[in-house]
């Protein structure tokens, strides 16, 4: 049965990670519904939360697949874990009378949303919450005319005071050298 | 003494603490600093005439001797070139190291001349890669990198490497130690009661079957696996790559499974109470339809890549690991078995099919590839290392030719790559000096890499080549003929005088087409101290019996139409 899985991946802050993660769930047929990126309490790692469907054996091969992957530090699939989960999303809705503009601002004091910006036609509202919440507001903000959408996708952490310890890849030396002459050619091949 | 080098330097100084001593290459303007400062260091560069052959070439090097192969180019089309034989090594696990040349990283980005994004297109063919730039780097990237291929599951692994990196200095950091990767998990170990569950499964089981598959001799464990199958007595069948892992005369060896194995070694699967899967992936040449397979039996499945577990075929046991540790750890709980009754009903299965000896049959005249492949192998004694190309001709030599040590046959089983055999067997004589290497070819993948000839003159290389030459790109004939009511649409082949072309690289060519110049040629090719190319003519519409069609039941498999096994199509004496 296919249901929605969450992974915490700590994936080393090296350039082209994100490419071979990608690489990986598309050369696998494995349909990534949401994946976020970003640094962690470690300097050198990086965090990703990947929101996939899949069945529990497509799961377990997709975990055994990213710990494949040489800079993938850990792999972390908190579905079944209590775990806090959010979502950012900006919505820019259309106020074209004053009755719209007042109904649009109650609507998003009722959802805790906040409006972050007001021009003439249209306003601007944040929110943050568990997707259900964010479907909750977007469906009454709908009939007002929705003119633009975006979200960040899922993020999550697991309750309680556990961490996962991720030790980045350790340094290499770097030599002092002067800069290296500029030839300014673009290259000798033959 | 300042120890200043320059990144090209460093490329070879690496390599060779590393014990590399001999690298397949073709030079070009991104990689010519480090082909300069070769001269410099002890290494055999053997000149190919194609990229791909070079990593065919490494290919070979690493499965006839265990360590990492290692293959040399220029940017751009020299990298791309390389594509076919990384793709090829991926999917067969062997460790290879491929060292490409950049374009300078500040040009990076700039559609330079010969630029690639060599890493972004070899990333989904590579176990990993590599971007260097800076010279810092270079040493422990290649340290890092030899280590990557070899270690857990071996596989290809790529170096790109700036100009400006190969020709800048600095002062070069050698730590000859463990490589530090914190995410990399190469050795894994199942829980003690995985291991209690997987030897009660085996204990407990009447018609056990082994599946004897790559990682048998990636691991090293031939040697285990045997003992395992003697005190267990479990009978065993090996893959295509896993021909050589287990000895084939030996009593518990039944042959090999899948799309083009023996029967009774299928039948025997579909009617086997337990399968102990030993370093196999359960390919679909290997299953066939998979809602089928095996219904009758309990899985156990050993192997390094947890990845391959529930993959094609879902299993009651998982064990992690390298194959030769969990032997060790799992032959203490296995009780000396006696299956005596099992194994007589798969030697009622064989029954009559098991007499395959072809020489016995009378001459009609034609000469045919099994003809051939068992000569060589009477003739060689079973001990030459055989490198295959890919088609009927490759699936004969699994059939006929039988193999007794671990690395002797070298084939490319799952990408199915023509053109492989000839560059790999260069790859695999430089390995093995010592060793008879023979290819086996048809007349449509030699003419793929053909042009390695001339590395083998050039290099003063000795093996022999037997090119099957049935004047068709015979295995896709064949499913032209099953599937496609015979219409052979681009399967008829011309080819060149391959004895003749032989000759003009300086090699010495011969041409057979009657039965009994098989061994007086294969002889002479033997004694020969040149590269001998055989232009075998045989039978061209043969067809390799029997076969599962794809995707259809293990059980149901297409099987010679007469009794007799060889001549059905020869009967007009
Ligand atoms: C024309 C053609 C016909 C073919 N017909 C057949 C056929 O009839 N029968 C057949 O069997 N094949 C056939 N093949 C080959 C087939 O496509 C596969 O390549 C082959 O079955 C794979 O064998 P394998 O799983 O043993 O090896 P690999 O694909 O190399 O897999 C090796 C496995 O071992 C594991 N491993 C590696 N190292 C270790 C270690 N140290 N410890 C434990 N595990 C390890 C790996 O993780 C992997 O799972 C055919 C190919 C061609 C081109
Ligand atoms: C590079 C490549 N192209 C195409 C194929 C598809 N293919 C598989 S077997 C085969 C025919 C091989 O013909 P030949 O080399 O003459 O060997 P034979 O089957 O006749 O023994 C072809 C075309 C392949 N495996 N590899
Ligand atoms: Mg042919």
């Amino acid at each position: 049965m296919q249901t929605r899985h969450t992974f915490s991946v700590y994936v080393e802050d090296k350039p082209g990670v994100l490419n071979r993660i990608a690489s990986l769930f598309r050369r696998r047929a494995f349909n990534i519904e949401s994946l976020t990126v970003g640094h962690t309490e470690t300097p050198g790692v990086s965090r990703m939360t990947i929101l996939v469907n899949s069945d529990v054996q497509g799961a377990r091969r997709l975990e055994a697949n990213l710990y494949k992957l040489v800079n993938v530090l850990r792999v972390h699939d908190i579905t079944a874990e209590p775990a806090v989960y959010r979502e950012l999303v900006m919505i820019k809705v259309a106020t074209r009378t004053l009755e719209n503009r007042i109904h649009v601002l109650q609507l998003a004091e009722v959802f805790r949303a906040r409006v972050v910006d007001v021009a003439p036609d249209s306003v601007i509202v944040e929110t943050t919450g568990t997707e259900d919440k964010i479907e909750g507001l977007l469906e009454v903000l709908r009939p007002h005319g929705v003119l633009e959408l975006v979200r960040t996708g899922r993020v999550g952490m697991v309750r309680g005071p556990q961490s996962v310890m991720v030790e980045p890849a350790p340094q290499r030396p770097r030599s002092e050298r002067p800069a290296a002459a500029d030839d300014g050619s673009i290259s000798y091949s033959v | 003494m300042s120890s200043m080098r320059t990144g090209a330097q460093i490329v070879w100084e690496a390599l060779v603490r590393e014990g590399v001593t001999t690298v397949f290459g073709y030079p070009g303007g991104a990689i010519l600093p480090a082909y300069d400062a070769m001269l410099e260091y002890p290494i055999r560069h053997v000149l190919v005439r194609h990229e791909q052959g070079a990593t065919h070439m490494a290919d070979g090097y690493a499965r006839a001797s265990g360590e990492v192969g290692v293959a040399i180019a220029t940017s751009g089309p020299g990298a791309t070139n390389m594509v076919t034989g990384i793709a090829t090594a991926m999917l067969d696990s062997s460790p290879i190291l491929c060292i490409t040349g950049q374009v300078g990283s500040k040009v990076i980005g700039t559609d330079a001349f010969q630029e690639t994004d060599v890493t972004g297109v070899t990333l989904p063919i590579t176990k990993h890669n590599y971007l260097v730039s800076d010279v810092d780097d270079v040493a422990p990237t290649i340290h890092e990198a030899l280590y990557v291929a070899r270690s857990g599951r071996p596989g290809p692994v790529l170096v790109d490497i700036t100009k400006d990196a190969q020709q800048a200095s600095t002062e070069m950091q050698w730590d000859p130690g463990a490589v530090k990767l914190p995410g990399y998990r190469p050795d894994l170990r199942a829980s003690d009661a995985e291991y209690r569950r997987a030897a009660e499964l085996i204990n407990g089981s009447k018609r056990p079957l082994i599946l004897a598959g790559h990682g048998v001799q990636l691991s090293g464990a031939s040697g285990e696996v045997r003992q395992f199958a003697e005190r267990a007595d479990m009978p065993v069948a090996m893959t295509l790559l896993g021909i050589g892992g287990f000895p084939a005369l030996h009593p518990l060896n039944l042959g090999m499974m899948g799309m083009h194995g023996e029967a009774w070694v299928n039948q025997a699967v579909q009617e086997a109470d337990l399968l102990l899967a030993l370093g196999m992936r359960f390919d679909d040449r290997v299953t066939g339809n998979v809602k089928t397979y095996a219904p009758n039996a309990r899985k156990v499945h050993i192997d390094i890549d947890p990845s391959e577990f529930n993959k094609n075929v879902k299993v009651d046991v998982a064990l992690a690991g390298d194959l030769r540790m969990v032997l060790e750890e799992l032959s203490p709980l296995i009780a000396a078995g006696d299956r005596k009754s099992w194994l007589a009903a798969i030697r009622e299965m064989k029954g009559e099919v098991a007499v395959r000896d072809i020489q016995n049959l009378p001459d009609s005249g034609h000469l045919y590839a099994a003809h051939v492949i068992h000569d060589i192998w009477r003739l060689t004694k079973g001990k030459a290392v055989v490198v295959t190309d890919v088609g009927q001709h490759q699936m004969w030599e699994a059939q006929y030719y039988h193999h007794e040590q671990p690395r002797s046959l070298i084939t490319s089983g799952g990408l199915g790559t023509m053109g492989f055999a000839l560059p790999a067997a260069i790859g695999a004589k430089l390995a093995q000096p010592d060793a008879e290497v023979w290819v086996v070819a048809g007349d449509g993948g030699f003419q793929m890499t053909m042009a390695e000839l001339a590395t083998i003159a050039q290099e003063k290389i000795k093996i022999n080549v037997a090119i099957i030459n049935n004047g068709y790109l015979g295995m896709v004939r064949q499913w032209q003929e099953f599937f496609y009511e015979r219409r052979y649409a681009a399967t008829p082949l011309l080819s060149p005088d391959f004895a003749k072309l032989a000759e003009c690289f300086g090699l010495t060519g011969m041409q057979v087409d009657k039965r009994q110049d098989v061994v007086p040629s294969v002889e002479r090719a033997r004694a020969d101290e040149r590269t001998v190319v055989i232009d075998f003519r045989v039978e061209q519409e043969d067809t390799v019996y029997p076969m599962v069609p794809a995707g259809a039941d293990l059980h149901n498999m297409i099987r010679r139409p007469s009794p007799n096994p060889i001549v059905e199509t020869a009967d007009d004496e």
